[in-house]
């Protein structure tokens, strides 16, 4: 067969190899389901791409077999094949002709990106937190309402704005297809406008220590009406008007914003610290072999210097950061309703409960 | 001498309880300071002071500082070659030796006892990830494992990096050895106790922070990040040292006639990978030592709190570890160039594309870097910069892809291993080709970003651009460095394992990334349908594992049985093949001249070198 005969066999399983391909592809490898106005966007170009993927692997993978199979050396061949060194048009082409694609899906890909990161009308704020391993998530229009899930009115433009407490986490939800890091010391952004009424999980996506693997949190897109029920449900009360215990429990909890909940069980399974029921007053065996029994001091004490005095099998994980942060929130709390409490005094009251 | 004795008192050992000793006085000087001055025991600057001086106790017992010592107090020191006197020739292998093949050997051997160690760690935590829960690691265990893996495997490309470029460019541009064969055995022997430190720091606690040490989670991990972070920065100095030597090596001793067209398309592109490795080591260098500061004198970089930035480590830290993956590939694509002309009989398509391809990836490859940054809160402005700068990496990678496709065309083609292995090479390469693009355009790597899809892509960058190439490379040169052909038939069962073993392995990464699943998680949930795509990767890891064993085994026994290969098995043109195998001592008896050009296979009566210069009557 003569060169041209080749090219034009090799061309029409090119065809062939890449619709082969392109429906394998689209058959085997699903996107989740797409649940906002940027998966709608992003994924045309989802789509686009899996074509290009598709012609290009089947161009260079046709030809490489076709001539492995049509240009196998006959036994007993010991001449050397065709001199051919090159073809300068041939090499202009293969340079431009991706030079030229590259550009196109650049400056497609800008544009996307703008539309993705541009201010949109009528944007409703969340605050969202991120610590070793829990999320929080604050929502500044309502007052007092942090929550530990994120709930979102569904067609609402949202933009989170997010904050680490402690090291890099990463905010993603698959159904909603963009992403973003939380980074400490700044706040990054990130757009959504969730677009199904359905139940999804948001996991952290950058290492962030021990428990990365858990750092969850659900997602909840429903109703305005539904939405507006749950702010009003949900809304903390005043500081005065909360017992003690019922303040260290909301300390404990993620919605109160410190979330020892991502760490500390109270139903006694592991964690990644010791669970709290039954902790009070507990014969506590510690890492250098001495016993500490758990009373106040020495609740106070692993709280403000949490490498002190560490309990056997549990690594020493817990960052020395709530000293810090709990004397802002008294703070917060001695000039909005000039209540002085003492949130380590409140958690202990808390502990105190959990008895098995 | 008995063979234990050797071992025994060879520069490896000596080298191994030299550092031992130095670490044992590092941490003693700086815990005793401590508990003179009364300050609170912690370890922690023992350990590093300690790793430090270990090192230096390493270099010291294995004999690399010996002739720099001599220097310095004005001694001679003749350039010792040849085998250890009194000793059988295996032994040079295990002392410092200034002969390049032996070092280009050494490199070799231990990046595979090394690739071997980390493909251990992976096969551990993928049988562990085949079910959903946790069946017998802890969380503890397993961050560990994946970020060792990372760590331990880069070294291992370096050395195998090392390896190729020490044992095959003097022999392919006519030198006798490279131009500092002191520094070139520095450049080795440097890489052994930072492994060491990397693994000590994987056996004293480990860490959890990948093989990247983003602080501030670095600066509050355990003990072991400070030993990988002062591993990975001492393994620095390999490269560096290397990459100088091996840009002075090609610039002054290439031999008569051997422009920079005439060289072996090898020898560009390990040019081009000493040029990144010697100019952005440094830079990667300095982002680990401020890690270390941080957390032992508490200078502060990182830390928002009083004035640092988190993010600027990244900057640093993927200014290297991005180009540095060129270091990885290019001398990979190098070998498949090389290769694909033998193997076809026929002239590598378009020479010169080719290699000015290798140095456009290689300066390209410096403005990329912030890919890594897209999702970490790098502005628009820039992120669109650094999206058009990733994505014009594809023009230069596909002019490859194309020349190589176009050497087969019309040739006639034989498929040994090592021929195997470049097709595997191509095909693998293409996966990680073809899915990077769209990891390069930011709306898309807003989902991509950070989950199994990249995971996919860069082990198919990793296995096509080095793995599959430095298996050819290694069967393909085995007849040279061994003077014995290897056994084609455990040759081919390797191939035909590993080959649909890792399509399967990085197909099934990329597949279970789009749907959801992140990087770096020790578990994952049941409902979200990734559980038969698990088990099938974790089996193709197995294949692929067991396949290496096989290749291990086939070099091994290979060595002794099998008959002598001749000076030139494959028929090939380049310099190396013209002499016996294995080389002689210093290469070519006679120097060599370059009458033709390198790959001009069916142009009759054309050669390359003539090795008389004297009867080419100029």
């Amino acid at each position: 067969m003569s060169n041209r005969k080749h090219i034009y066999a090799v061309s029409a399983l090119v065809v062939v190899g890449a619709i082969v391909t392109y429906f394998g592809l689209t058959a085997l490898y699903k996107l989740p389901v797409g649940a906002s106005t940027e998966a709608t966007t992003i994924d045309q170009m989802f789509g686009v791409y899996f074509g290009l993927i598709a012609f290009w692997f089947a161009l260079i993978m046709v030809f490489m077999l076709y001539a492995v199979v049509v240009f196998k050396r006959k036994p007993g061949d010991t001449e050397d094949a065709a001199h051919i060194h090159g073809n300068t048009t041939v090499e202009i082409l293969w340079t431009v002709v991706p030079l030229v694609l590259v550009v196109a899906l650049g400056v497609w890909g800008a544009t996307t990106l703008k539309a993705l990161t541009s201010e949109r009308e009528g944007e409703m704020v969340v605050r969202v937190t991120g610590q070793q391993w829990s999320w929080s998530f604050e929502y500044p229009e309502s007052d007092n309402l942090v929550s530990g899930d994120l709930v979102l009115p569904v067609n609402q433009p949202i933009l989170l704005k997010m904050r680490a407490n402690d090291v890099l986490h990463s905010f993603w939800v698959p159904e909603f297809r963009v992403k973003q890091d939380l980074v400490p010391g700044r706040d990054t952004e990130l757009r959504i406008t969730p677009t199904d009424i359905g139940d999804y999980m948001l996991r952290c996506a950058e290492i962030c220590g021990l428990s990365h693997t858990d750092m969850l949190a659900k997602v909840r897109v429903v109703s305005q009406s539904d939405f507006d029920a749950w702010v009003k449900e949900n809304s903390l009360p005043a500081m005065s008007e909360l017992s003690t215990e019922e303040r260290g429990a909301l300390w404990y909890s993620t919605q109160g914003g410190f979330a020892c909940s991502g760490c500390h069980t109270v139903d006694g399974s592991a964690g990644a610290g010791p669970t709290w029921l039954g902790l009070y007053g507990r014969q506590e065996a510690l890492e250098d072999g001495t016993t500490i029994t758990a009373d106040d001091a020495y609740i106070r004490n692993s709280i403000l210097h949490p490498a002190d005095q560490i309990v056997a099998g549990f690594p020493n994980v817990m960052p020395p950061i709530y000293e810090a942060q709990f004397a802002a929130k008294e703070a917060e709390i001695l000039a909005e309703e000039n209540l002085t409490v003492d949130i380590i005094e409140d958690l202990i009251a808390y502990i105190k409960t959990l008895q098995e | 001498m008995g063979t234990l004795r050797i071992i025994a008192t060879s520069g490896l050992i000596r080298g191994l309880i030299g550092q031992a000793i130095g670490a044992a006085l590092g941490f003693g000087f700086v815990t005793l300071i401590r508990l003179g001055m009364g300050l609170e025991s912690n370890p922690e600057p023992g350990a590093v002071f300690g790793a430090l001086t270990s090192v230096i106790g390493f270099l010291a017992g294995a004999g690399v500082l010996t002739d720099w010592s001599k220097w310095a107090l004005g001694k001679e020191t003749p350039l010792r070659h040849g085998p250890q006197p009194g000793k059988p020739e295996w032994a040079r292998y295990l002392h410092v030796d200034y002969n390049h093949k032996v070092i280009g050997i050494q490199y070799a051997v231990t990046s595979v006892l090394v690739l071997l160690v980390g493909g251990i760690f992976a096969i551990t935590f993928r049988i562990e990830l085949s079910l959903p829960g946790m069946q017998f690691l802890t969380y503890e265990q397993y961050n560990t494992l994946f970020s060792g893996h990372g760590i331990v495997m880069i070294a291992s490309i370096l050395l195998g990096v090392g390896a190729m470029v020490n044992y095959l460019v003097p022999l392919m541009i006519g030198a006798s050895d490279m131009a500092f064969p002191r520094l070139n055995a520095f450049s080795y022997w440097v890489s052994v106790p930072a492994a060491v430190l990397i693994l000590t720091g994987m056996a004293i606690g480990g860490w959890d922070t990948g093989w990247v040490a983003y602080p501030p989670l670095s600066l509050i991990a355990p003990l072991g990040v400070q030993l990988f972070v002062l591993g990975f920065f001492v393994n620095g100095f390999s490269s560096i040292a290397g990459s100088i030597n091996l840009l002075i090596t090609v610039a002054t001793m290439r031999a008569k006639g051997m422009s920079l067209f005439k060289m072996p398309i090898f020898v560009w592109a390990a040019v081009a990978a000493a040029l990144i490795q010697a100019t952005a080591t440094q830079t990667v260098g300095m982002a680990l030592l401020m890690v270390v500061t941080q957390r032992v004198i508490g200078l502060n970089f990182f830390d928002p709190a009083t004035g640092g930035d988190p993010v600027l480590y990244q900057h640093l830290f993927w200014f290297y570890s991005h180009p540095v993956v060129y270091v990885f590939v290019l001398p990979g694509l190098g070998v498949i160039s090389e290769l694909l002309p033998v193997f076809s009989r026929k002239p590598l398509f378009g020479y010169r594309w080719i290699a000015l391809s290798s140095l456009g990836i290689a300066l390209v490859g410096f403005l990329v870097w912030a890919h890594h940054m897209f999702v970490a809160g790098v502005d628009n402005t820039l992120r669109v910069f650094f999206m058009y700068a990733t994505m014009f990496v594809a023009v230069p990678t596909g002019v490859k892809f194309f020349s190589w496709v176009a050497t087969m065309w019309e040739g006639k083609l034989s498929f040994e291993t090592p021929m195997l292995f470049v097709l595997g090479a191509i095909s693998v390469f293409l996966i990680g080709g073809v899915t990077g693009p769209i990891l390069g355009n930011i709306p898309t790597d807003m989902h991509l970003h950070d989950s199994y899809w990249v995971v996919g892509h860069f082990h198919a960058t990793m296995f096509g651009g080095f793995v599959f190439p430095f298996f050819a490379a290694l069967y393909y040169w085995y007849p040279k460095f061994s003077g014995r052909m290897y056994k084609e038939s455990l040759g081919k069962l390797h191939f035909w394992l590993m080959t649909p073993g890792f399509w399967l392995m990085s197909l099934g990464q990329m597949q279970i990334g789009l749907l959801g699943m992140r990087r770096r998680v020790a578990d994952y949930d049941p409902s979200l349908g990734y559980d038969t795509t698990h088990v099938v990767i974790t089996v193709a890891g197995l294949i692929i594992g067991w396949s290496v064993l096989i290749m291990a085994y086939n070099l091994i026994s290979s060595a002794r049985s099998q008959p002598l290969a001749g000076n030139n098995p494959w028929n090939s043109r380049s310099p190396e093949w013209q002499i016996s195998s294995p080389p002689p001592e210093f290469n070519y008896d006679v120097p060599f001249e370059v009458v033709g050009e390198p790959y001009d296979y069916g142009l009759a009566g054309s050669v390359y070198i003539r090795m008389d210069p004297s009867s080419s009557g100029e």
